[in-house]
Parts: C-alpha cells; sequence; structure tokens
C-alpha cells in the first residue's frame, strides 16, 4: 500500500503556543488510520492543517505525492481531501439537500445528483428531511449530514474529527458502522476519536497522541492490547 | 386621505432608493462583519458613471434607449470602484483587529469624495443630471395623488433588481456559497469554497444596487455632486440596521419603512399636541426618524427582520 498522505515533521503553533510538536505519520491508500489521544492532544489542529485551515509553522504535508501545506484550503478539497470537522458544523439555515450540494461545490461534473442519491441511500433519513432546514436535526442526524456531506466531494480521503461526540451508544453503532462501510467502499479514512474501543477496533493503524507528541503507534489491534492505551483510554485499570 | 397617500407614494419612492443602497451595506456586512462605510460613496460614484457615459459615449441623447447604456455605466463605475476598494483597501486587513477596516472604510470614504470633486470635470460643484424621455417629464396624477416618472422607474428598479438578487443567492450555486460563507466562513472553506471570491461577490452585488440607485438619485434630483453618498449612505445603513444586519429581505424591508416614516413624519408631526408641534416638519424629519431607529433597537437590537443568529450545534 502506497502512503495517500504523509505527515513529516509537522509543527503548528497557536501564537507562541506550539500544539503540535514535530508529528510525523503516513496513511495508506485504502487503510482506515485513527489518531487517539486526549483534549488538548492536537488532534483537531492536525486535521485543521492538513485540510488547510491552519499553517504548519514547519514540516511537511505530502498528499498523493503533492505538497500541500501551503495550498489553499478550498483547493485542497479539489485534489481530494474532505474533512468532516469537530462539532459537525453543519450549515443550520440552509435544508439538508443544500448542505449536501454544498459538499459538491468544488465540483462541476455530472455526477453530482447521483452522488446526492448514494448520500441518501447511505442515510436514508436525510432523504426524508431534504428540504428542513439542518439547524433542527438531532446530534446524530447533524453527524450523519456532516459525513455525507463530506462525501460529496468525491474524496480519496475522508477525515473525521470526533464523529461520535455527544452521540447515544446507539446512534455511535450506526456511524462506526458506516465508517466501515466507505472503508469497503474504496475510501481511505483519517479519523479523530476518544472513544478509543470503537476507532482502534476499525483501524489498520492507530497513532496515539499526547500533548503534540505520538507517543505510541501500531496496529489497531496492537495499540487496543497495549497496556498503556488500556489505562489512558479504555478507562480499565 | 389623498395627502396621506401622497405621502406614502413619496416615502416608499425615498425608501425604494434606500433599499438599493442597503442591500450593499447588508451583503458585505453579512459576508465578512465589516460596515463598509464608503458605500454611500460606491453609490455616488454610480450617479457619476452614469453621468459620464451620456455626457462623452451618448452624446447627451435624451432618447429613452440611452437609458439603459447610462445604467451599465453607472453599474460598470461602482462595482469597479467597489472591487478594486475590497481588494486593495481591506483584503490587506482581512485578519487585522475589526477597528482597522471601519477606520480605514471612512478613509476611503473621504479619499472617493476628494478624488471625484477634483478629477471629475466641473464636479466641484453641483452638475445636471439629463432627463431622460419616458422616465422623467410629466407626472403621472391618479385621483389626487401625483407619482413622478423617475419615482416609478426608482420603484420598478428596486422590484427588478430584489428579484434578482433573491434568485441568485437562493437559487445559484455562487449563491449557496455566499450564504454558507455567512454562516461559517472556515466550514465554508473546507466545502471548497473560495472565500476571498465570494467576499467578491459580495461587494459587487451591492455595488451594482447601488450604481442603479445612482441612477435613480439623478433622475428624481435632476442634479448630483459629489457629497450625495453621505447622508444617502447614512439613511441607507440606518435602514439596513433597522431591518437586521446581515439580512437581504430586511435591508429592502428596512429601507421601505425607513422612507415611508420619514414622509409621514414630515407631514404629521406639524400636528403634534403640546407644543411639540414646534419640532415638526421637514427640518426636523431625521430627529425623529432616528429616534424611532433608536427605539426599534433598544426593544429589538436584531431590526426588524432578525439578524444572523448564531445558532450552531
Amino acid at each position: 500500500m502506497s502512503a495517500l498522505l504523509e505527515i513529516k515533521d509537522l509543527e503548528v503553533a497557536y501564537g507562541k503556543i506550539l500544539a503540535v510538536k514535530g508529528i510525523s505519520f503516513t496513511v495508506g491508500e485504502g487503510e482506515v488510520v485513527c489518531l487517539i489521544g486526549t483534549n488538548g492532544a492536537g488532534k483537531t489542529t492536525t486535521l485543521r492543517t492538513i485540510s488547510g485551515l491552519l499553517r504548519p509553522k514547519s514540516g511537511e504535508i505530502w498528499f498523493q505525492g503533492t505538497r500541500i501545506d501551503k495550498v489553499a484550503a478550498h483547493e485542497i478539497v479539489s485534489l481530494g481531501v474532505a474533512h468532516s470537522p469537530e462539532g459537525r458544523r453543519i450549515f443550520p439555515r440552509l435544508t439538508v439537500e443544500e448542505n449536501l450540494l454544498l459538499g459538491a461545490f468544488s465540483r462541476n461534473d455530472g455526477g453530482i445528483k447521483n452522488d446526492l442519491e448514494a448520500a441518501y441511500d447511505l442515510f436514508p433519513i436525510l432523504r426524508e428531511r431534504a428540504k428542513q432546514p439542518a439547524g433542527t436535526f438531532s446530534g446524530g442526524e447533524q453527524q450523519m449530514l456532516a459525513m455525507g456531506r463530506a462525501m460529496m466531494s468525491r474524496p480519496k480521503l475522508l477525515m473525521l474529527d470526533e464523529p461520535s461526540m455527544g452521540l447515544s451508544p446507539l446512534m455511535m453503532q450506526r456511524i462506526m458502522t458506516t465508517v466501515t462501510t466507505l472503508q469497503q467502499q474504496g475510501t481511505t479514512i483519517l479519523l479523530v476519536e476518544q472513544n478509543a474501543q470503537a476507532a482502534l477496533g476499525r483501524s489498520n493503524k492507530g497513532y496515539v497522541l499526547e500533548v503534540g507528541k505520538v507517543v505510541l503507534s501500531g496496529s489497531g489491534q496492537e495499540l487496543l492490547h497495549d497496556d498503556k492505551v488500556r489505562k489512558a483510554y479504555l478507562g480499565e485499570d | 386621505m389623498d395627502l396621506f397617500m401622497q405621502q406614502l407614494v413619496n416615502g416608499v419612492t425615498l425608501g425604494s432608493l434606500y433599499a438599493l443602497i442597503a442591500v450593499g451595506y447588508t451583503v458585505v456586512y453579512g459576508i465578512v462583519q465589516l460596515i463598509n462605510f464608503a458605500h454611500g460613496e460606491v453609490f455616488m460614484i454610480g450617479a457619476f458613471g452614469a453621468l459620464g457615459t451620456w455626457s462623452y459615449l451618448l452624446g447627451e441623447s435624451t432618447s429613452i434607449w440611452v437609458l439603459p447604456i447610462m445604467i451599465i455605466g453607472a453599474v460598470a463605475a461602482s462595482t469597479g470602484t467597489a472591487v478594486i476598494m475590497e481588494r486593495f483597501a481591506y483584503r490587506p486587513l482581512r485578519h487585522a483587529p475589526r477597528l482597522a477596516p471601519l477606520i480605514t472604510a471612512i478613509g476611503v470614504s473621504v479619499f472617493l469624495q476628494e478624488a471625484v470633486r477634483l478629477f471629475y470635470p466641473g464636479a466641484k460643484s453641483k452638475l445636471p443630471f439629463p432627463q431622460i424621455d419616458v422616465v422623467t417629464g410629466p407626472a403621472f396624477k391618479l385621483g389626487g395623488v401625483v407619482i413622478q416618472r423617475a419615482a416609478l422607474f426608482t420603484v420598478i428598479a428596486l422590484v427588478i433588481c430584489a428579484l434578482l438578487l433573491w434568485l441568485f443567492v437562493n437559487r445559484t450555486k455562487l449563491g449557496r456559497g455566499m450564504l454558507a460563507v455567512s454562516q461559517d466562513p472556515d466550514t465554508a472553506r473546507l466545502m471548497g469554497i473560495n472565500v476571498d471570491r465570494i467576499i467578491v461577490v459580495a461587494f459587487a452585488l451591492g455595488a451594482i444596487l447601488a450604481g442603479v440607485a445612482g441612477v435613480a438619485q439623478g433622475l428624481q434630483n435632476s442634479n448630483i455632486d459629489f457629497r450625495i453618498g453621505f447622508l444617502a449612505g447614512l439613511k441607507a445603513f440606518t435602514a439596513a440596521v433597522l431591518g437586521g444586519i446581515g439580512n437581504i429581505e430586511g435591508a429592502v424591508v428596512g429601507g421601505l419603512v425607513l422612507g415611508v416614516v420619514e414622509a409621514l413624519v414630515t407631514q404629521y408631526t406639524q400636528y403634534l399636541p403640546f407644543g411639540l408641534s414646534a419640532f415638526g416638519g421637514s427640518s426636523w424629519k431625521d430627529v425623529w426618524t432616528f429616534a424611532l431607529l433608536i427605539l426599534v433597537l433598544v426593544f429589538r437590537p436584531q431590526g426588524l427582520m432578525g439578524a444572523r443568529v448564531v445558532d450552531r450545534a
């Protein structure tokens, strides 16, 4: 498997405060890779830097052999990176369908209608509520919309930031199953999760971040059975 | 009753002009949260653009057929000004504290007034604005109510512009991008929307309507000068706030309400009891109008139509 995304010695700062302190990792084509870690570990900052919302202080980001750490955010989307942000960030006063179509904003091909149907097939509830303003949705429904919207750009790499945050166990299960479905359909996924159990169980690779550094990495199963991970993130003694 | 209807007609005319300009304040505010105080000057330059087109390109013909070309000239001048202003005055300050672009806007406003005064031939004093056939001339009479032709032009211009704008914002991809940027700029970027481009579109849209307003103003007043942008801009800004700044429908409603209130206040404050009538008539109209604005904002700070609400989950 060749590396779709490669992060080299990435450093990101907010003013003088270094939030990401030289992390490196790779995401191979077709993999699910997860970043776990506590609040403030730098997971969200890393994703926001990859998608171009933040600029790195130093280090490199390569996507499909192209260096993207100086490319504008809206162009990174066209290259094939979709980012479903933390807190879902759907457009509350636009309808479900308008939200989904915005996901395809960078595209001009004729396949948008088909992909809209594909998003509705993935989450049928979105089809039922296509004309409703998205702000009236529950957290789980908003998460489905955010994921559907991200898929509308036909990404090669889908980045999901805390998709299960604040969801009921049932809804969380549903979202995590969708992650697997999307992987089977050929989408590469970079997943940031607090719920380490569910995330690692589905990941080919995992990286544990602590205060801006990768402290541990390995296959999903290895990390799931690692003592330190079990203590720190799975709440076991 | 005729008197009331007459003031209503006057108010709607005045209000249509305010509304055309107010849209520019509100669209730009909705996208970049900047009160572009130089927008009144964009309107003024629109009027001069129309006059210049007429004087130098159209051989001073007053046939109705020159009107569309004058409007194009006005819109080209106002839009060009707005786009250049955005590029060179505001974009470099995109990440500066909000006070910086605000002060810049005032500076741009003075700059544009002085530029027109110095460089437009004869602009040191009032310049006559061409009285075009059909849209100026003998007024219509409806019972006892007089409707000026230029007034009709203004109202129709507002209706057409508002309709086209609504279609643009709600029915086109670029319009949907604008809505997205106004709700959440960062997430809009994640959708592949070029926010810089949307900002230019917002400035241009406001300028197009302001250019049309410039023509309407010239036709109504039969002369223009480099200072017309100041008061019109102030009133239009007030209208935008009254309607709920950031809300396009609000700007239109706010403009019309402000115009009607102004007309009615001018007419009826002279009948006020308790000696208050001393504060009546046209010289006090702005006082009453702004008093009303303050009242509205005390009880409904978000404006009549409600403004941007942050209802992010």
